[in-house]
């Protein structure tokens, strides 16, 4: 199973309602197709960056997926077609989390003695007279 | 033969005197590294801000002192966040 992170930002004139009706289509579209939403955050209201479409702000919402990628493809595809979705972005995180806690289950065992020391110096020379002699 | 050497670089030194006075020093241990920041975050605007100039663009590793691979994540979580408008493209 993968886990993926989907973000959209909804137009600020977007009602609560509304968000809450896409989010459950997209718990439909997600469960329908054997993946699961592990969590949703609603971010709220937010200042962007710069503005998108003569927004100067959005509704931030994060859906965590767990799925194999077909489901973020239709999901994708709904945000696509919805007017009020001013932009979206889904990214896979699995592989980038599991990285992180070995680096960090590797780092445990010797919290002190961290700093291991590597000696590249010297690497491939061969500095012994004695051989030519 | 050491001293040679040493008479050597003072030479040098002697015959660039800019060379000392760099604008500004290179911190030895990133933020990342202390903190022991595993995954960078794109979420995290507050960390990625730390990376970015005041105009909004990634700085370069010799000022930042971050691995490598940590620059590669960097860069990849700043251009999500700024997809996202956490962060913006350019300022002024």
């Amino acid at each position: 199973m993968r886990t993926y992170e989907l973000m959209f930002i909804s137009s600020p004139n977007t009602t609560d309602e509304d968000i809450s009706k896409l989010t459950s289509q997209i718990e439909n579209a997600v469960t329908d197709r054997g993946g699961k939403i592990v969590k949703v955050e609603p971010w709220g209201r937010r200042k962007l960056a710069y503005r998108i479409d003569k927004f100067d702000e959005g509704i931030y919402t994060l859906v965590h997926i767990e799925g194999n990628g077909n489901e973020i493809a239709e999901v994708e595809r709904r945000l696509r077609v919805n007017d009020s979705i001013i932009r979206y972005m889904s990214i896979r995180t699995d592989e980038d989390l599991k990285r992180a806690a070995k680096m960090k289950a590797k780092r445990k065992p010797v919290p002190v003695s961290g700093a291991v020391e590597v000696d590249d110096e010297g690497n491939g020379f061969d500095e012994d007279d004695d051989l030519d002699s | 033969m050491a001293e040679l050497e040493n008479d050597d670089r003072e030479r040098e030194r002697n015959g660039r005197t800019g060379r000392s006075s760099r604008p500004s020093r290179r911190r030895r241990v990133s933020r990342l590294t202390a903190e022991r920041v595993d995954y960078i975050d794109y979420k995290d605007t507050k960390l990625l801000q730390s990376f970015i100039a005041e105009n909004g663009k990634i700085l370069p590793r010799r000022l930042t002192g971050v691995s490598a691979w940590q620059q590669r994540k960097l860069t990849e979580a700043i251009k999500r966040a700024r997809n996202l408008a956490l962060l913006p493209y350019t300022k002024y």
